[in-house]
Formats: structure tokens, sequence, C-alpha cells
């Protein structure tokens, strides 16, 4: 069973604690109702779906229940950090290349 | 209308409660599961500095460290998030009253008849908790006292452990049939 950091329980626990809450970092519009049709599509409907690092959102739902970030490879399924919600996106990752 | 009803007395129980599977006990070799007596409980959302003064009020610290819990007085005090406890009282004292009385910021829910209460115990306890729960429940990473949210096969439930070989499982109420029964099913095997 795949292990999860959970950045607010501060240890490793089971895959099945956690749900996917989709990609993270994506800011809504303070102004949504001013929003170009263009505009509000690109941030409502339109996704990275990248091949390799992708940064979401998961939730410890059957834990803590606190929404949290993950950076997470899409071809390995590993999990490469979390980190709490409300925190930018790490500049460095652990283990990448300089 | 409203007259009448300013009139109108709290009308007395007039059919005996009677908890969901009351009085249930299951035996197999190495452990036992069995249903704990009603209790009162609350659910409590508070920030950090609503803390000390909750605390004060409930008699009981509530725990800032994760997976863990504090008991005083019959009453525990179970960390489930960094915002959130369950406390449970099994003195018949209501912590719902207790933090009435606190104007510092924080929301606490009656949940006395949401959950019931399960307790597994016996050498075999840990395994038969494991059946449907994917922590690590040694006593290097669970010990004594450590409290979580968590689930057991399709349900979730709030697992403390109050002894060695002693877990209180805290679920819904209306999930206890399928909880009991898994555990139940799980005693069975556990000690082989
Ligand atoms: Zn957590």
């Amino acid at each position: 069973m795949l292990l999860i950091r959970c950045p607010y329980c501060e240890e490793e626990r089971p895959e099945l604690e956690f749900r996917n809450a989709g990609e993270a970092h994506i800011a809504r519009s303070a102004n949504i109702a001013g929003e170009s049709d263009d505009d509000f599509e690109k941030f409502f409907f339109i996704r990275a779906n990248p091949k390799g690092i992708i940064y979401e959102r998961w939730r410890h739902i059957h834990g803590c229940a606190r929404f949290f970030n993950a950076v997470r490879d899409t071809v390995t399924d590993k999990f490469v950090m979390t980190y709490k919600a409300g925190e930018p996106k790490p500049a460095k990752l652990p283990g990448a290349a300089k | 209308m409203a007259k009448a009803a300013a009139k109108t007395k709290a009308a007395a129980p007039s059919v005996e409660r009677r908890p969901a599977l009351a009085g249930r006990t299951l035996s197999a070799p190495g452990v036992k599961v069995e249903m704990l007596p009603p209790a009162e409980r609350i659910s409590l959302r508070a920030p950090g500095a609503s803390l000390a003064v909750l605390s004060k009020a409930l008699g009981v610290t509530l725990p800032a460290k994760p997976k863990s819990s504090a008991t005083r007085d019959g009453r525990t005090a179970l960390w489930l998030g960094p915002d959130e406890w369950l406390v449970i009282d099994e003195a018949g004292n209501d912590p719902l009253a207790d933090c009435a009385k606190v104007t510092a910021l924080h929301s606490a829910v009656g949940i006395s008849h949401r959950n019931v209460g399960i307790s597994v115990s016996g050498p075999a306890a840990a395994a038969t908790v494991n059946s449907g729960c994917p922590q690590d429940l040694s006593l290097d990473a669970f010990p004594v006292g450590a409290a979580s949210r968590t689930i057991l096969g399709k349900s979730e439930i709030v697992l403390l452990r109050t002894a060695q070989d002693t877990f209180r499982v805290e679920c819904w109420r209306s999930f206890s049939d399928y909880v009991f029964t898994l555990l139940s099913e799980a005693a069975g095997d556990a000690a082989n």
C-alpha cells in the first residue's frame, strides 16, 4: 500500500485515508463575475495533465480531514513531497537536479 | 399558538432509550469485542488562542500533538486535526455545558448519540483492528493513548488505544452493525 505523508499529521499514513482533490495552485479570480468566458473556461476546465511531475491537492479525509498539496510523478506514481495548503509551490524539489 | 407553546413543559421521555447494539459482546480466543455503555461526546473546533480557556473549562488539556489524546476524570480529549478534537465523557458529565460557559471563539457540537463505542481487548486486539484498519498499530507507532481518525473496512472510525491490548473504536451509530460484524469476523481469525 502506498504511504502518503500528511503535513498536518506529520507522518506517513496509508493511502486509503486519502482522497485526491485535483490540480493545485489554481487561483480563483477575485472578480469571478467579471471574468471573460475564455478566462473562466481556462480556470474552471483546463488542466495541465502532465506526464511527469504534477502539483495536486489531496485531502486526508479519513484522518485529520485537512487539504494539503502534494508533488507527484504521474509516471511512477511516486509522491515526491507534500506541503501544507496555502504554502507556495516549492522552488526546488528534493532529489531534483540543480 | 405561541402562547400554548410557551406553556408546554418539556415532555418526559415516553420510551426507553436503547442505544444501537446495546450489550452486544463477542468472545474469541485472544480477543473480546463488546459494545461500550453510552457516553457524552462533543465535536470541538477551536483556534490555538482559545485552547487554554477551553482546556480549563473542560478540565482536560486539549492535546496539540497529532495522533494523541489526554484523559482526566473519565473525560478524554482526542486530537483529530490541527483545530479539531473529539471529547468523550464516560463519567456522566456534560462537556457541552462546560464549553457553553466559554466566550472564547470555538464551536462545540453535541454528538453523544451520533457515535457508539466498541471495545476491542485482548492479546489479539491489534490484529483484530488491523483486519480492516491499514494503520501501523505496533506499540512504537501507536502507543497507549494514541488516537486517530482512520478507516475500518468501508467505515470511518476514530481509534483510541486505551491500554497495551485494548482499543476503543468509535463509529457512527448507523455504521455500528457493519463495524461490529467486521470486528467479530476478524476476532475469529485474529488468534490464528
Ligand atoms: Zn492528516
